[in-house]
């Protein structure tokens, strides 16, 4: 039987969104109380299975009295908290976001992006021809998985989720300053000399496709990747006793890359490089 | 932790300046040669995590020795300290002192900032870097502002070795410079810190009254002119009743965001929560700043004094002082004040006998504006990026190592000490109502004395620029440094007080006051400062990383244009500045515009 832990009651705040009185329960982020009333607010490096690290600002909201605009990821609510999500203000910082991210990194596999750049009326091509851009090469050096961080919005999810929020082992961290910041991993390596064990964790965060399978990735080049195409299908990894959920994606009858649910207690989105990446004997076929 | 280490080996001469530091190494898990015994047990863990904080001084050691940072000297750093090789190389490549390449002992730093680049860095760069070429050992750094803007344009070497050497050569010719950068050794002495206080000598100076006139070397003449008055009379009045002086006195912090110290010490001392901690952030580079430079050379003992009562009234036994890494003189003088302090029990278990202890480390910054911004200080001396927290918790609740800290900029801190000597009340009665005390203002640019000046708040602007004989046809003067704004030459009756700068739409910020003339072209400073945020932002959010980029851009693109052929960048520059102030994470982001917006609207520039 599953047992889904309830946690202690949590007292409820009561402040106001929009206007509209809500409550949520105490530790609820202003993100969370949001969603819950229904209200959408775009999100790029906030991740459900991570602490947030309120990167990027696209989430931004304004709150009564604060001087600036704030992370609606992060903040905590308040009781009483006055709190304005569609304001003209939050509006055009969340435009200009997304033109400086368009404007410099490749965000042609980031999901929804497309409808906010339209929704917000941003125009990333107004920063001129050379307006300068992160120009990375992808970085094909293991047969499982490439970084490819021209298309790397710095969102820090997959250093936090090789680091102390999931995986302990510390191969990734943002190197340089400024615009030259980077993900990378001691000396810049490949990640063969580096401390890496490709359990694909990171893969798991990539809010942007900048991490991805070197299946999903050759595909992607051949022009055979189809996600229309695909199937899903949720099962147990046989490996060892843990029972980790894995999600199959199979295109044409074979495992094109493989993810775990973010909602399992246990695992949370975890894999290891076996469950991750071990599934090529499944599709040997005599 | 399952750390994975590399093959490189360091050097000896590595292994040497790591030993230095941190002892020889206890074992081959951390990094010695394997015996039997080490098959049997493990030691390190986390004791050795427990020492993260030495990562910084740990590099610092490394390229003060070598001039560079190896991989084989970075990963026995990480062996000796458990950290993963990952996240020590991300903070060696932090900071722009560190090189994770191969380069010359000597790095000659040219200061091309705003001050240095009005007093000609650009063409003193040009001939440095023709006489310094390859093969010449020593590597010409471009460097943003070095401190030393009073005598413009400045340039610090650095030679690596055991011990590092230094020189500074300001003001610097073609000539003086090369001599520091080929042969620090052999550089002529600066010019003592008095030499940078106009004033020098004034009866009438509060804070300053000690530079020029006592030997900064020396405990007794400190003590001989009022030194340690004031502690007394702390241990006198309690904790409590410190708090309750330096409250009534209204001081408010002077590293430039002007927040009411009384109230940040109450904040602290009440935590439940313990250890507290002090920490001065003496991270000085604000582009024109150099105050706290010259209380630290000229006057070092009463900062030593200051963080002691400071320390006392918040409950904190322990004080860390971040120096910024440009400030060798600072680091020499303040180094050997702890050391005098410390061996005449000024410092320690029971200080003066009342049976208080406190103590005080430095740490040297290496290199990073945004290491001043209080969180990312917080990160840089636990020996991880730079880079800034959010807030809240803020840091009287939760700062160095997750403990309620105080963190207060070297000024503030020093006005304490008259605070205590002359009461909280006669210390209100200098100044205006709302921003009290004496001030200290960094007069450069375009003046015949250029230096520190010490001024009750509320003396105009004109009033200063006339004591540090501004020169003829003035253009511009720049309030606050590239975080700050320009103000117009007919606006000399500014008031210069927090309120009153903000009344006319400027900021006091850190005490800047440069002076520019017309043969300063505005849109080359402006680039300048886009240029100076460019490279000092810490990448972690995106209004910041790519936003000052954006403005770097545009203002590049318009720096020959005027009118319609500026309009539609400079309403691009609106756009990308709002954002930037609304949405960037801390401060640096928040003001990168600040000045160029301000140049716009109230100079004029690109009409």
């Amino acid at each position: 039987m599953t047992v889904t832990p309830l946690g202690i009651p949590r007292r409820l705040l009561e402040f106001t969104i929009d206007g509209e009185p809500v409550r949520a329960p105490e530790g609820s982020t202003i993100l969370d109380a949001c969603r819950s009333a229904g209200k959408d607010i775009p999100t790029l490096c906030q991740g459900d299975t991570l602490t947030p690290k309120n990167a990027c600002r696209v989430c931004v909201v304004e709150v009564e009295g604060s001087r600036t605009l704030v992370p609606a990821c992060s903040r905590k609510a308040e009781p009483g908290m006055e709190v304005r999500t569609d304001t003209e203000r939050a509006r055009h910082s969340r435009k200009i976001v997304l033109e400086l991210l368009a404007s410099s990194v490749d965000l042609s596999t980031t999901p929804q992006v497309a409808e906010w750049i339209k929704e917000y009326e941003a125009k990333p091509d107004r920063f001129g021809p050379d307006a300068a851009r992160l120009n990375e090469e992808p970085k094909i050096d293991n047969d499982l998985y490439v970084r490819d961080y021209d298309k790397c919005i710095l969102c820090y999810k997959c250093v936090d989720a090789c680091g102390d929020q999931w995986q302990n082992t510390f191969a990734i961290s943002v190197a340089g300053r400024g615009f030259d910041a980077r993900i990378a991993v001691e000396h810049d390596a490949p990640l063969t000399d580096s401390a890496c064990v490709y359990c694909g964790n990171c893969i798991e965060v990539c809010p942007t496709g900048a991490l991805s399978f070197k299946s999903e990735f050759d595909m992607r080049a051949a022009g055979t990747w189809d996600e229309s195409a695909q199937t899903e299908t949720t099962t147990v990894c046989a490996y060892c006793g843990v029972g980790c959920n894995l999600t199959l994606h199979v295109q044409d009858n074979e495992i094109v890359k493989v993810t775990s649910p973010h909602d399992n207690p246990v695992t949370h989105g975890n894999l290891c490089i076996k469950g991750r990446f071990g599934y090529q004997h499944v599709q040997n076929r005599g | 932790m399952d750390l994975h280490f590399g093959d490189s080996k360091p050097t000896d001469e590595e292994r040497a300046a790591v030993d230095a530091l941190l002892g020889p190494p206890q074992s081959s898990w951390e990094g010695a040669d394997r015996s039997d015994a080490d098959l049997r047990w493990a030691r390190g863990g986390r004791e050795a995590r427990e020492r993260r904080d030495l990562l910084l001084p740990g590099l610092h050691a490394v390229n003060d020795r070598v001039g560079w940072i190896s991989e084989g000297a970075l990963d026995y750093l990480c062996r000796r300290l458990t950290v993963p090789p990952a996240e020590a190389y991300g903070v060696a490549t932090f900071y722009s002192m560190f090189s994770v390449k191969p380069r010359p002992a000597t790095v000659l730093h040219v200061c091309t900032d705003l001050a240095c680049a009005a007093a000609g860095a650009s063409e003193l760069c040009a001939g440095v870097e023709a006489r310094l070429g390859l093969g010449s050992g020593v590597s010409v750094e471009r460097s943003p502002c070095l401190g030393l803007c009073e005598r413009a344009p400045a340039a610090l070497a650095v030679k690596a070795g055991d011990p590092v050497r230094t020189a500074v050569s300001a003001p610097a010719t073609i000539e003086s410079a090369v001599l520091a950068g080929s042969a620090p050794d052999s550089a002529p002495e600066e010019p003592p810190a008095a030499m940078a206080v106009p004033q020098a000598g004034d009866p009438s100076l509060v804070l300053l009254s000690r530079v020029g006139v006592v030997d900064p070397t020396s405990l007794d003449d400190y003590r001989a002119h009022g030194g340690y008055t004031a502690l007394r009379q702390a241990f006198a009045l309690g904790p409590a009743g410190v708090i309750r002086e330096v409250t009534d006195a209204g001081l408010v912090g002077r590293g430039g965001a002007a927040f009411p110290t009384g109230r940040k010490w109450q904040a602290t001392a009440s935590q439940p929560d313990h250890p507290h901690y002090l920490v001065c952030n003496a991270d000085e580079s604000e582009p024109g700043t150099f105050k706290d430079r010259v209380i630290m050379e000229g006057d070092p003992y009463s900062l030593v004094e200051a963080m002691t009562v400071a320390a006392y009234a918040i409950g904190a036994h322990k004080g860390y002082l971040y120096l910024r890494g440009e400030y060798p003189r600072a680091l020499i003088r303040l180094e050997h004040a702890i050391d005098q302090a410390r061996a005449r029990g000024l410092l320690g278990d029971d200080i003066l006998g009342q049976g208080y202890a406190f103590d005080i480390e430095i740490r040297r910054g290496a290199g990073a504006y945004i290491c001043g911004e209080e969180t990312a200080l917080f990160n840089s001396i636990e020996g991880y990026r730079g880079e800034p927290r959010s807030k809240p918790p803020f840091p009287v609740e939760k700062g160095l190592f997750g403990k309620p800290t105080a963190e207060n900029n070297v000024e503030t801190l020093v006005n304490v000490l008259p605070i205590l000597t002359l009461g909280a009340q006669a210390y209100a009665a200098i100044g205006t109502g709302k921003s009290t005390g004496p001030k200290l203002f960094c007069v450069s640019g375009s003046a015949d004395r250029p230096g520190i000046y010490e001024l009750p708040f509320g003396a105009t602007l004109g009033e200063l620029l006339e004591l540090a004989g501004v020169r003829k046809r003035l253009r511009a003067v720049l309030l606050g440094g590239a975080a700050g704004g320009f103000v117009r030459p007919d606006e000399l009756d500014i008031p210069l007080t927090f309120e009153g700068t903000r009344e006319t739409g400027t900021t006091l910020g850190s005490g800047v006051v440069m002076a520019f003339d017309d043969t300063v072209p505005l849109p080359r400073l402006l680039l300048r400062i886009a240029e100076f945020f460019r490279d000092e932002s810490c990448g972690q959010c995106v209004p910041c990383r790519v936003g000052t980029v954006r403005q770097e851009e545009a203002l590049h693109r318009i720096v020959e244009r005027t009118g319609a052929d500026a309009a539609d960048d400079i309403a691009l520059l609106r756009e990308v500045g709002q954002a930037m102030r609304d949405a960037s994470i801390c401060g640096l982001g928040q003001t990168a515009w600040n000045a160029v917006e301000s140049a716009i609207d109230r100079l004029g520039a690109y009409e």
